[in-house]
């Protein structure tokens, strides 16, 4: 028992103190497969981060429906629901 | 508790913790989390770049044979002749920029009791090893077709001097002559990767050596993308490619290196060029640490990545048996990214949160030619499925200008995606 403890407490420690409220939602982390999070790669897709959230929720709610056309997006849109989608475009817009 | 909670206090002012990564007390140095991560391709070195940028307190180790990593993607280009390999070609300064400590070197053996990992002379601990160690070739399953065959018969399924081997043989080879590629039944690293392989050398032959000819021997009458595939061959490459499907006797049996020939039930098929694509499993240290079953893949739980038959082992790519995701490398960065998430998380003692991924694998026909599949994925029942209505694959009736914008997207994700692992 007392080595266990001493174990929980190390862990404690170590504990980064505002992990969670960086969590990204499930599914946002893939979105940079294609959209570049870095200035770095010479790319015609946008970067997300950073962007209204608003702006993110609408481009995505359009192509879901097929009102704005698309050569990829209509396809992974329609795998997020209304809540899905406006909890990665929230994250997006508070990355740098 | 007092001591952890005027020590966490203490950590929390950032003079402190400056202080502390200077003179590192021992007794902290020790506890932090040990990640192992075997693999430093398109999966493994995502994984320990993403764990470093969630927590930069855990020790993340890379362990890599090559120095140089040769990517797959867009190798068929250069096999093609639209493609330099130096453009394929990464290393790790970016990895130990980040903190990853890299060694290059290759794993031996692991003892998932002691949790160590062997390797050249030493043994190295982990709280939690990560497997990205991508496809082995199964040796001997094609009869005829072992190490010294494939010296001769590339299969050019790991890219490298495979690549070259196989770009040198089409460049050496007379017009008129008979290239045959040979497809293996499934699972294999990137389903659509054979087709889109015999459309690039289809487009060399029709460019550079109008009278060959390409002959495709499969072992399967379905694959990736197959109507877009064979309406853009009809379209683009009618005189130059041949697909010759399972159900017409294109399963091949057996090969022989000694006269370039290959065997199916019905007949044997000589060639000037043969670039045999032979059945595959998961790297070998995968069957070592007994997380790959009879199979020869790994399964996983779709959540954490962890073996559900070794615990404290993960594994991402290619190795996995990962549901309706195929083995691609943006499948392999975006599960890389859901297990580091989870590692983090279970280093800690919290739960992982479930995930959603997303694969898109873009197909060259031809240079200003793109064609794409996509998917949506969840967990379900053990698996990971496909999300109801996502995804699916480019129309069929697309116009010129979006298959020039899929072949521009195509490139714009192998500059992304590389970025984001390597760069
Ligand atoms: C012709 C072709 C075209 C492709 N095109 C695409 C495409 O357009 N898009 C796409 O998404 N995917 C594509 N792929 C698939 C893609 O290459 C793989 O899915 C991807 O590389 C899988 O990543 P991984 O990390 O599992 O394995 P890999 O990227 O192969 O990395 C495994 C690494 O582990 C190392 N390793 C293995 N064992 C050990 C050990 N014991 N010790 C140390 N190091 C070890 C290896 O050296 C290797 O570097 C293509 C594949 C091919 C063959
Ligand atoms: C396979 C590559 C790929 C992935 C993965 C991807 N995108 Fe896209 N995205 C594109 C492309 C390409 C476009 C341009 C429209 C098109 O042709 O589909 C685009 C356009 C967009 C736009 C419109 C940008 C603008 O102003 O023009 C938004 C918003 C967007 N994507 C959000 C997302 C989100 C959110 C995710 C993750 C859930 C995501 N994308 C994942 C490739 C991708």
């Amino acid at each position: 028992m007392k080595a266990m403890s001493a174990i929980a407490v190390g862990a404690l420690v170590l504990l980064p103190v505002a992990a969670n409220a960086a969590d990204p939602p499930p599914g946002a982390t893939a979105c940079s497969g294609c959209h570049g999070s870095s200035a770095t790669a010479d790319t015609p897709v946008p970067k997300l981060q950073g962007r209204d959230a608003g702006e993110t929720v609408a481009a995505m709610v359009a192509f879901r429906s097929g009102e704005r056309p698309a050569t990829v997006m209509d396809r992974i849109a329609k795998g997020f629901t209304d809540d899905e989608t406006r909890l990665i475009a929230d994250w997006l817009a508070a990355q740098k | 508790m007092t001591t952890a909670h005027s020590r966490r206090r203490f950590l929390r002012s950032s003079a402190a913790l400056a202080a502390a990564a200077a003179f590192p007390l021992p007794a902290l140095a020790q506890k932090a989390p040990r990640v192992l991560v075997i693999g430093g391709g398109f999966g493994g070195a995502s994984v320990a770049r993403e764990l470093r940028s969630i927590d930069p307190k855990i020790h993340v180790t890379l362990i890599e044979s090559n120095a140089t990593f040769t990517a797959c993607p867009f190798s068929n280009a250069v096999i093609g002749g639209l493609r330099d390999l130096k453009a394929q070609q990464f290393g790790y300064d970016k990895l130990r920029a980040a903190g990853v400590n890299v060694v290059i070197d290759t794993a031996t053996a692991v003892n998932a009791t002691s949790r160590t990992v062997r390797l050249g002379g030493i043994t190295l601990p982990y709280d939690r090893l990560v497997l990205a160690p991508g496809i082995d070739i199964r040796w001997g399953a094609l009869p005829g077709y072992d190490e010294a065959a494939a010296a001769k018969m590339p299969h050019a399924w790991r890219a490298g001097d495979q690549t070259t081997l196989l770009r040198d043989q089409l460049v050496a080879m007379d017009d008129g002559g008979v290239v045959v590629m040979s497809v293996p039944a499934n699972p294999f690293r990137c389903p659509p990767g054979p087709y889109e392989r015999a459309s690039l050398i289809a487009h060399y032959l029709k460019t550079s050596k109008p009278k060959s000819k390409l002959i495709v021997l499969d072992a399967k009458d379905q694959f990736s993308k197959q109507r877009l595939f064979q309406n853009a061959w009809k379209e683009l490459y009618p005189d130059h490619l041949e697909w010759v499907s399972l159900s017409a006797g294109g399963k091949v049996t057996s090969v022989d290196p000694a006269t370039n020939t290959l065997a199916t039930d019905f007949g044997k098929q000589a060639a000037q060029v043969a670039n045999v694509i032979p059945p595959q499993k998961a790297g070998r240290i995968a069957e070592i640490a007994g997380v790959a079953n009879q199979t020869g893949w790994c399964p996983i739980d779709p959540v954490t990545f962890e073996s559900v038959l070794v615990p404290g082992i993960h594994v991402v790519g290619d190795a996995t048996i990962a549901g309706a995701m195929p083995k691609s490398a943006f499948s392999a960065n975006a599960q890389a990214k859901v297990c580091a998430a989870a590692v983090a998380k279970l280093l800690t003692g919290a739960k992982p949160q479930e995930p959603r991924l997303i694969n898109t694998c873009y197909s060259l026909v031809a240079p200003d030619y793109g064609i794409s599949v996509a998917g949506v994925y969840a967990p379900a029942k053990d698996m990971l499925a496909e999300v109801k209505g996502s995804g699916g694959v480019s129309p069929l009736d697309a116009t010129a200008d979006v298959r020039a914008a899929e072949a521009v997207y195509a490139e714009a994700w192998y500059r992304t995606i590389t970025t984001e692992v390597f760069g």
